[in-house]
């Protein structure tokens, strides 16, 4: 641990370091947290992990709305005299020390009476006496303690989902019939005939049909489902061979065993499903933790404090009520507060002199917009100062963003383009397998009666297709995971299908290409003495303003002496003075009068007792490796750009992409979506790699919609997958790999004709015994789960971070 | 040899009771979270002293002292 590194939370103490019980602190809330676990004896929080909080934020009457009987009934799971039972989303959650601390709630506070974290959901549920405690004071006490729970419209009116647990259950009546019959049937494999092994066999046997049963009918169901309505719909799909194996070998079975022919196939036909549904299990590999289907609900807030207009009582000064609504409730004309850091939830005219508005959810843009009384703001942007007020336009589900979820795209569900790889497949196998077992039939019927049935069930049983079925699951699956531990997130084995078929990429320019985090700084004008860099660093020191912020940390000065005045003129810039003398730091306007063109970068203006100093300029950075990425794309790919911006960086992108890219500049969140759909009526497979929500119904439209996000926890509109910030530029390597995940794919069908040529012979030349079966049926599978497995390891190895 | 019907039975028996205690266990949601029961074992010895008991060693402390 580096000696500058806060104890609490990791931050480096650039700013400003607080030595307290032997410990460096990064700010006061720091330590504050960590006094509060002191007090109550809670510092094994730090000994699980290093640095493992999180500053706390400051949450003043953030959540007055819970206050609300009808919002917080909403909210909580569970309520029964004085108790409530509440599950609360906390992005923080992150490692051990966090389960630990939040299962201890109940030693912080009395009228807490357990918690349980789930961590993969990053949920955690509390129980709580409601006495002289309230979900409000439960949701203070964890935002004090750096464990804000995320709360926003998504949660309001949510219904309970019950986990589906099906596929559980029946791998467990698969595995158990399975285990059971394979124990059954041992004695008959090895043909003994001993006295009292033939005087038990029926009874054996029917204990292995009454064990099969249940899984024919219970566990296999899905497969019958499946079959059927691909058939309704016309589609040979792989579910048909496999729904036909099963049929055929349970009525084999029985009717082996009703007529005393033979031990029948339970022991092939139980393994064979519980091999399939291991297949679906791993298929079925889900983020719990991420949402790929959020909508501006996600984002919204339940609640926003409304400002009921005076009753005229005569008094010239009587002030308004404020009130707590539902955002549901916003009607045209309401006046509404909005305070720092929260979210303007409907369109509106500015009431306030004037507003800094953070719309980087929405554009990916991290630069504040100004904004002055009278003027028009929009819905998703979050106001970053003191707090403002402002009249609706219109309500919620109106406003200009909201909008855009009403468009047809979001009612779809799938793609209906995309074939998967074994549906192509399964038609040319299930239409094979037909043949060979209907001219198997044919043959013996003519040169062997007898043996005719025999030949034509054997051959449907041995051609069931159970490792081409598992050959996907496992292959993908195991790509799935592997990205997902890099930092890329995919909703399902079909995106990373559609990802070795793509023809075009299309890139959102604010946020994807260039990030939202650092930027370049560039100091232009007089050579500043060690005095104005001392009094700059101390002046940025004391704003809260985000380019402050950076201009702090750039600055190298490091004398800390407070300045003699310091005034803050909101969206404006700062006034200072030290040693008589004036600095005037901020906008072109505020510090010289003179109008900066409206210029591509963003930047501060100093001067001192009005003698014009100079700027630093904030310039755009794009992302680590986007030349190269761009390069390597550029010759199996067609390049497009969508900006929402104007068309400032053009000069820089023409200079840094291929000269094949194409640039669109200005495009509304609908435009960017329409030609999308223009390129899409080209016969083209496109995805599209955005991050704000402007972007959403493009990422929607697409193919496929990956959505970059610095934090994977938090923000990310609706997509296919969402990739980390810091993946960014391996973009290419990842969709190399899933082609060559195709290629194990098709070259585990490959292996699973062989082992099918070989069970074949058997079949035709009526020599299957179960025995045959049940030998060739687990031994395919396991060599396609083996081979899978270590090829797709070794394919993903360009993208393992060192 | 009637006896093998016993046998069976009781192992079937057997069999069909860890079955069932599987089936308690998927419907109390045993299996909804697999990771967080694997860290929460482990912190049992970190277990801290109740409140009144750090009050009463304290007090214990003091009248020591005194």
């Amino acid at each position: 641990m580096s000696i500058d590194k806060c104890f609490h939370c990791g931050d480096d103490c650039a700013r400003t370091k607080i030595h307290h019980d032997d410990k460096l602190f990064c700010c006061n809330g720091c330590k504050t947290v960590f006094e509060i676990f002191s007090e109550n004896d809670l510092t094994c929080y730090y000994d699980f992990e290093q640095n493992p909080g999180a500053t706390p934020i400051d949450i003043d009457g953030k959540y007055d709305y819970l206050d609300k009987p009808e919002i917080v009934e909403k909210l909580i799971d569970f309520q029964e005299d004085s108790t409530e039972i509440v599950s609360l989303h906390i992005p923080h959650i992150h490692c051990s020390s966090c389960i630990w601390i939040l299962e201890n709630l109940h030693k912080l506070n009395q009228h807490v009476v357990s918690s349980q974290v789930d961590f993969p959901k990053k949920k955690v549920s509390i129980t709580y006496k409601t006495e002289e405690f309230s979900l409000k004071s439960l949701v203070e006490l964890m935002s004090r303690i750096g464990y804000e729970p995320y709360i926003s419209l998504e949660n309001y009116n949510q219904t309970t989902k019950s986990t589906d647990r099906s596929l559980i259950y029946k791998i467990g009546v698969a595995g158990f019939a399975f285990g059971n019959v394979m124990f059954l049937s041992f004695p008959e494999y090895f043909e003994v005939s001993e006295y009292w092994l033939e005087q038990y066999k029926p009874v054996f046997r029917w204990l292995m049909f009454f064990f099969s049963l249940p899984v024919v009918f219970y566990a296999g169901r899905d497969y019958f489902k499946s079959a059927v309505k691909g058939l309704r719909s016309k589609i040979l799909n792989i579910d048909i061979p496999i729904a036909l194996g099963i049929s055929v070998l349970f009525v084999r079975s029985t009717v082996d065993i009703i007529f005393n022919l033979g031990s029948g196939f339970f022991d092939s036909l139980t393994g064979l499903v519980f091999f399939l549904l291991l297949g679906k299990i791993v298929q079925q590999k889900t983020y719990k933790s991420m949402s790929f289907e959020r909508d501006y609900k996600s984002y919204f807030p339940i609640a926003v404090t409304k400002i009921n207009p005076s009753e005229p009582l005569g008094t010239s000064g009587a002030v308004g009520k404020e009130e707590n609504i539902q955002v549901y409730e916003i009607e045209r004309g309401d006046k509404l507060l909005i305070r720092n850091q929260e979210l303007l939830p409907v369109d509106g005219i500015l009431m306030s002199a004037s507003a800094e508005i953070d719309y980087s959810f929405v554009t990916g843009e991290a630069k504040l917009v100004k904004k002055v009384s009278g003027d028009k703001v929009y819905a998703g942007g979050k106001q970053r100062g003191s707090a403002i007020e402002i009249i609706a336009e219109k309500s919620v589900e109106q406003s200009y963003l909201t909008q855009l979820w009403s468009n047809d795209v979001f009612q779809k569900d799938y793609n209906p383009k995309f074939q998967s790889l074994i549906d192509k497949i399964s038609k040319k196998f299930t239409i094979a397998v037909l043949t060979i077992a209907f001219s198997g039939l044919l043959f013996w019927l003519f040169y062997d009666t007898g043996l005719a049935l025999n030949v034509f069930t054997a051959v449907l049983i041995i051609a069931c297709p159970c490792a081409i079925a598992l050959a996907t699951p496992f292959a993908m699956g195991n790509l799935l995971r592997i990205f997902g531990k890099n930092g890329f997130y995919l909703k399902n084995t079909n995106v990373l299908e559609q990802m070795a078929d793509l023809d075009v990429f299309v890139f959102d320019k604010t946020g994807t290409l260039t990030t939202n985090k650092k930027s370049d700084i560039s100091y232009s004008g007089l050579t500043l003495s060690e005095e104005d860099k001392m009094v700059l660093k101390n002046t940025f020191r004391n704003s809260n303003h985000p380019l402050s912020r950076e201009l702090y940390s750039f600055l190298s000065s490091q004398n800390i002496q407070d300045s003699e005045s310091f005034e803050e003129h909101l969206g404006e810039g700062i006034i200072s003075t030290y040693n008589d003398h004036t600095y005037k730091l901020g906008s072109a306007k505020f510090v010289s009068n003179v109008v900066e063109d409206p210029g591509l970068s963003t930047a501060v203006h100093i001067s001192k007792d009005e003698t014009y100093l100079g700027k630093f300029e904030f310039d755009t950075i794009y992302r680590k490796g986007v030349e190269s990425l761009f390069e390597s794309l550029d010759s199996q790919y067609k390049l497009i750009i969508l900006s929402g911006d104007n068309e400032g960086e053009k000069p820089v992108l023409t200079k840094m992409l291929p000269k094949t890219t194409q640039m669109f500049f200005n495009q509304k969140p609908d435009s960017k979506m329409r030609l999308i759909e223009k390129i899409q009526s080209e016969n083209k497979n496109v995805v599209m790699v955005g991050d704000g929500l402007n972007d959403a119904g493009a990422l929607k439209q697409a193919d496929i919609g990956i959505a970059i996000s610095e934090n994977v926890n938090v923000f990310s509109p609706a997509c296919d997958a969402i990739m980390d910030a810091s993946e960014f530029h391996k973009l290419d390597r990842y969709v190399d790999i899933s082609k060559k995940g195709i290629k194990i794919i098709k070259l585990s069908f490959l292996f699973s004709f062989l082992y099918n040529s070989v069970g074949l012979y058997f079949a035709l030349t009526g020599q299957l015994q179960p025995v045959i079966a049940a030998i060739l049926m687990p031994l395919s599978s396991i060599t396609i789960v083996i081979f899978t497995t270590l090829a797709t390891r070794n394919i993903s190895k360009p993208i393992l971070n060192e | 040899m009637n006896v093998i019907y016993g046998l069976l039975a009781i192992s079937i028996l057997v069999a069909l009771i860890f079955f069932g205690l599987f089936i308690f266990s998927v419907k109390k949601g045993q299996f909804d979270d697999d990771y967080t029961p694997s860290v929460r074992m482990l912190f049992d010895d970190e277990l801290v002293k109740d409140k009144d008991e750090k009050k009463k060693e304290n007090s214990n402390n003091q009248q020591k002292q005194s």
